[in-house]
C-alpha cells in the first residue's frame, strides 16, 4: 500500500512549549490510524499539522507523496471533521455541506447531486433545509462528517468527534465511522483521548505522549504487547512490576518482581545485559483458581503461585480482585465474574494463580 | 403536586415584576412619551407673531416641510449620514475585528483606548478637531514643515470638516458593536472554511462577515440615526455654511421661535428614524430566514 502522510521528522514550539517533539510518521492509504494520548500530549497539534492551521518549526508534511508544508489549509486535499463540529450557525445543512463545493466552484448541478449524496451517506436526507441549531448533536455530527467527506479528501482528519455525544451514541457513530472508512476507502486520522475508541475503530494507533510516538501498532498489538510503561498503563489496566535478575540459562531468565515473587520468562523477552526491568501484565491474564487442582488446568503455565484475596470488587460482567503472595506482591486481577470453574471469589480465599511467560511483557520505563 | 406551587410561584412575581418596571415606564412617560405627544400637538398648530403657540389646527407646518428647501435639508442629512455610517464601517470594521481577535488580555486595554475620548466633554474634543483643521492649525503646520510652498488645505466649516466631525464622534458607536460579534465569532469556523477550500477573502466574505452582521446592523443604527440629527458639530466645524436637519430643527425653536414648524420637522424626522428601524430590522430578520 502506498503512503497517503508522511510526517518526516516534525517538531512543532509554541514559545519555549514543545508540542510535538521530532515525529515521523507514515500512514498508509485506505488506513483508519488513531492518534491516541492524553489531554495536552500533541496529538491535537499533529492533526492541525496535518490540516495546514499549524506550520512545523521543524520538518516536512506530505500528503499523497506531496510537500505540502508550505500549503494553506485551503489548498490541502485534506478535511477536518472538528471537535465542535463548527457548523455555520448562518447556513441551512444543504449550504454548510455544499460550502466547500461552493469554495471549488463546482457547478449548481454537480454540487447539488453530491450535497444529496453525502446526506444520504450519513443518513440526512431530507434535513437539508434545517439550521445547525434544529439538530441533535448527533445530527450534527453527522453534518459535520457529510460537510467534509462531499469534498472527497484524499485524508479525513477527525479531531475528538464523538466526545461531545453521550457514550450510547458514540458507540454507534464508532461503528458508523469504521462502516464509512471501509466503505469509501478513504484514509481517516482520529484523534481521541478514549481508549476503547481507539481500540474499537483503528487498523494502527499511536500512542502520543509529552509531543512523541511511544507506540505505533495495531489494536493487537497495543494492548498485548505494550512498548512502554505510558502505552501499558494508558491503554487498558496493567500491573507494573520491577523485577531484578536472578538467574539466566539457555534459554528462560529468573526474577524477583516487586514484593519478592519470583517469575521466569523467556530469555528472548529479557533485554540484553540488563539486571533489572519493568514488567507489564495484564490483570486478565493472571490465572485464579480455589483449588489446586483446577489450577492444573494451566498446567502449561511457567509461573504458579499461590496468594490470598486481599480485595475483591465485583462489576458486573467480570469481577476485580487484589491478590497478595506469601511475600507481599500484589497484583491486580480482573475475571469473569465467576471461574472457568464456577468459582465465586471473596476477600480472603486463598487461590492458587498461573502466569504464563508470554503475557509477562517487559516494557521500556520511560 | 408539583404544578400547584408552580403556578402562584408564577403569578406572584407578575406585580413585582410590574414594581420594578414602574420607574423605567414613568421615566419613559414623563421624559419620551409626553413630550413627543407635545411635539405632534404643536405641529398641528399655529403660531403668533412674537412665536407664542396658539392651538388652532393647521396643516401648514407639514406643508412646509415638503419646501424643496427643507427636502435638500433632510436628503443632505440623510447623505452626511451615510457617508459618515460608511465611513464608520470601513474604519471601524478592521479596529473591531483587530480587537476582538486579539489575545483576550489585551481586548479590554484595547477598549479602553476606544472609550478614553468619552473622558473628555464632547464639545472640547470639538474645539480640538479646530484647531486641527483650522487654516493656521495643527495639520496645516505639520503641511508646512514637511512642505513649505505647498498651499495650506482649507478644511474647516467645509463639508469635508463635518465628515471628519461626525466620523470621529460617532466612530465608537461603530466599532463596540462590531467589537461585541466578532468577539463572539468562534475560531473554529473561521478554521472550518479555510479547511473546506475558502481563501482569506472568501472567508471574509462567506462566513465572517454574515456573522458579524448583527453588529454591523446595530452599528449602523447607533451611528446613522443620531448623525442624520446632529447640529453641534456642523454648527462648529461647519460653520453653518452646510446646515443639516438638526440645525434647521434648533433655529426653529431658539432663533425663529417657530415652534409649530420646528415640531412638525421633528416630527417627520422621527418616522424618518422609526422607518429606518422598521428597514433593519426587517433586513436582519430576512437574512436569518432566506438562504444566503
Amino acid at each position: 500500500m502506498s503512503t497517503m502522510v508522511d510526517l518526516r521528522g516534525v517538531t512543532k514550539r509554541f514559545g519555549a512549549f514543545t508540542a510535538v517533539n521530532d515525529v515521523s510518521l507514515e500512514i498508509a492509504s485506505g488506513e483508519f490510524l488513531t492518534l491516541l494520548g492524553p489531554s495536552g500530549c500533541g496529538k491535537t497539534t499533529l492533526l492541525r499539522l496535518m490540516a495546514g492551521f499549524d506550520a512545523p518549526t521543524v520538518g516536512s508534511v506530505w500528503i499523497g507523496g506531496e510537500d505540502v508544508t508550505q500549503l494553506p489549509p485551503y489548498r490541502r486535499p485534506v478535511n477536518q471533521v472538528f471537535q465542535s463540529y463548527a457548523l455555520f450557525p448562518h447556513l441551512t445543512v444543504g449550504e454548510n455541506v455544499g460550502f466547500g463545493l461552493r469554495m471549488q466552484q463546482v457547478g449548481q448541478a454537480e454540487a447539488a447531486a453530491r450535497v444529496a449524496e453525502a446526506l444520504a451517506l450519513v443518513s440526512l436526507t431530507g434535513l437539508d433545509t434545517r439550521r445547525p441549531h434544529q439538530l441533535s448533536g448527533g445530527q450534527r455530527q453527522r453534518v459535520a462528517l457529510a460537510r467534509a467527506l462531499v469534498c472527497r479528501p484524499k485524508v479525513l482528519l477527525l479531531d475528538e468527534p464523538l466526545s461531545a455525544l453521550d457514550a450510547k451514541l458514540r458507540r454507534a457513530m464508532q461503528l458508523e465511522l469504521k462502516r464509512l472508512q471501509r466503505q469509501l476507502g478513504i484514509t481517516f486520522v482520529f484523534v481521541t483521548h478514549d481508549q476503547e475508541e481507539a481500540l474499537t475503530m483503528s487498523d494502527r494507533i499511536a500512542i502520543v505522549n509529552a509531543g512523541r510516538i511511544e507506540q505505533l501498532g495495531t489494536a493487537h498489538e497495543i494492548y498485548h504487547r505494550p512498548a512502554t510503561r505510558f502505552a501499558a498503563d494508558f491503554v487498558g489496566q496493567a500491573n507494573l512490576l520491577e523485577a531484578q535478575l536472578l538467574l539466566q540459562d539457555a534459554e528462560t531468565v529468573q526474577v524477583a518482581v516487586t514484593g519478592g515473587l519470583e517469575l521466569s520468562l523467556p530469555l528472548a523477552a529479557w533485554p540484553v545485559g540488563a539486571t533489572t526491568a519493568l514488567i507489564a501484565v495484564r490483570p486478565e491474564k493472571v490465572h485464579v483458581a480455589k483449588r489446586r487442582a483446577r489450577s492444573n488446568f494451566y498446567a502449561s503455565a511457567a509461573n504458579r503461585f499461590e496468594a490470598r484475596i486481599e480485595e475483591e470488587i465485583f462489576q458486573g460482567a467480570t469481577d476485580h480482585l487484589v491478590i497478595v503472595t506469601a511475600t507481599g506482591t500484589r497484583l491486580g486481577v480482573v475475571v469473569a465474574n465467576e471461574s472457568a470453574f464456577g468459582e465465586i471469589f471473596h476477600e480472603g480465599d486463598r487461590v492458587y494463580c498461573a502466569l504464563h511467560a508470554d503475557d509477562l511483557v517487559v516494557v521500556r520505563a520511560d | 403536586m408539583s404544578a400547584a406551587p408552580a403556578v402562584s410561584d408564577r403569578s406572584t412575581p407578575r406585580w413585582r415584576a410590574w414594581l420594578l418596571l414602574a420607574p423605567m415606564v414613568a421615566w419613559l412617560t414623563l421624559f419620551v412619551v409626553v413630550p413627543t405627544a407635545i411635539l405632534i400637538v404643536y405641529s398641528f398648530c399655529e403660531r403668533d407673531e412674537v412665536g407664542r403657540v396658539l392651538f388652532t389646527f393647521t396643516l401648514e407646518n407639514y406643508h412646509r416641510v415638503l419646501d424643496p428647501v427643507y427636502l435638500w435639508i433632510f436628503a443632505r442629512s440623510i447623505g452626511y449620514a451615510g457617508l459618515t455610517t460608511v465611513i464608520c464601517i470601513a474604519v471601524g470594521y478592521p479596529v473591531a475585528y483587530c480587537i476582538g481577535r486579539a489575545r483576550e488580555e489585551w481586548r479590554q486595554r484595547l477598549l479602553l483606548l476606544v472609550m478614553v475620548p468619552f473622558w473628555t466633554s464632547f464639545l472640547i474634543r470639538t474645539y480640538a478637531w479646530i484647531t486641527i483643521l483650522k487654516q493656521e492649525g495643527l495639520l496645516n503646520g505639520l503641511l508646512h514643515q514637511l512642505s513649505p510652498t505647498a498651499s495650506p488645505l482649507d478644511l474647516l466649516y467645509t463639508p469635508t470638516a463635518v465628515v471628519i466631525g461626525l466620523v470621529y464622534a460617532y466612530l465608537p458607536f461603530m466599532i463596540l458593536p462590531i467589537y461585541g460579534s466578532v468577539e463572539k465569532l468562534d475560531g473554529s469556523l473561521i478554521e472550518a472554511a479555510h479547511d473546506l477550500g475558502a481563501g482569506p477573502l472568501r472567508v471574509f466574505s462567506a462566513v465572517i462577515i454574515p456573522l458579524t452582521l448583527p453588529g454591523i446592523a446595530a452599528g449602523t443604527l447607533l451611528v446613522f440615526v443620531p448623525a442624520v440629527g446632529m447640529f453641534a458639530i456642523t454648527d462648529l466645524m461647519g460653520g453653518a455654511r452646510v446646515p443639516l436637519i438638526g440645525n434647521v430643527i434648533q433655529n426653529q425653536f431658539m432663533q425663529a421661535r417657530d415652534w409649530p414648524f420646528g415640531a412638525a420637522l421633528g416630527a417627520v424626522f422621527m418616522a424618518l428614524f422609526a422607518v429606518t428601524y422598521w428597514v433593519m430590522l426587517k433586513f436582519g430578520a430576512g437574512e436569518e430566514e432566506t438562504p444566503a
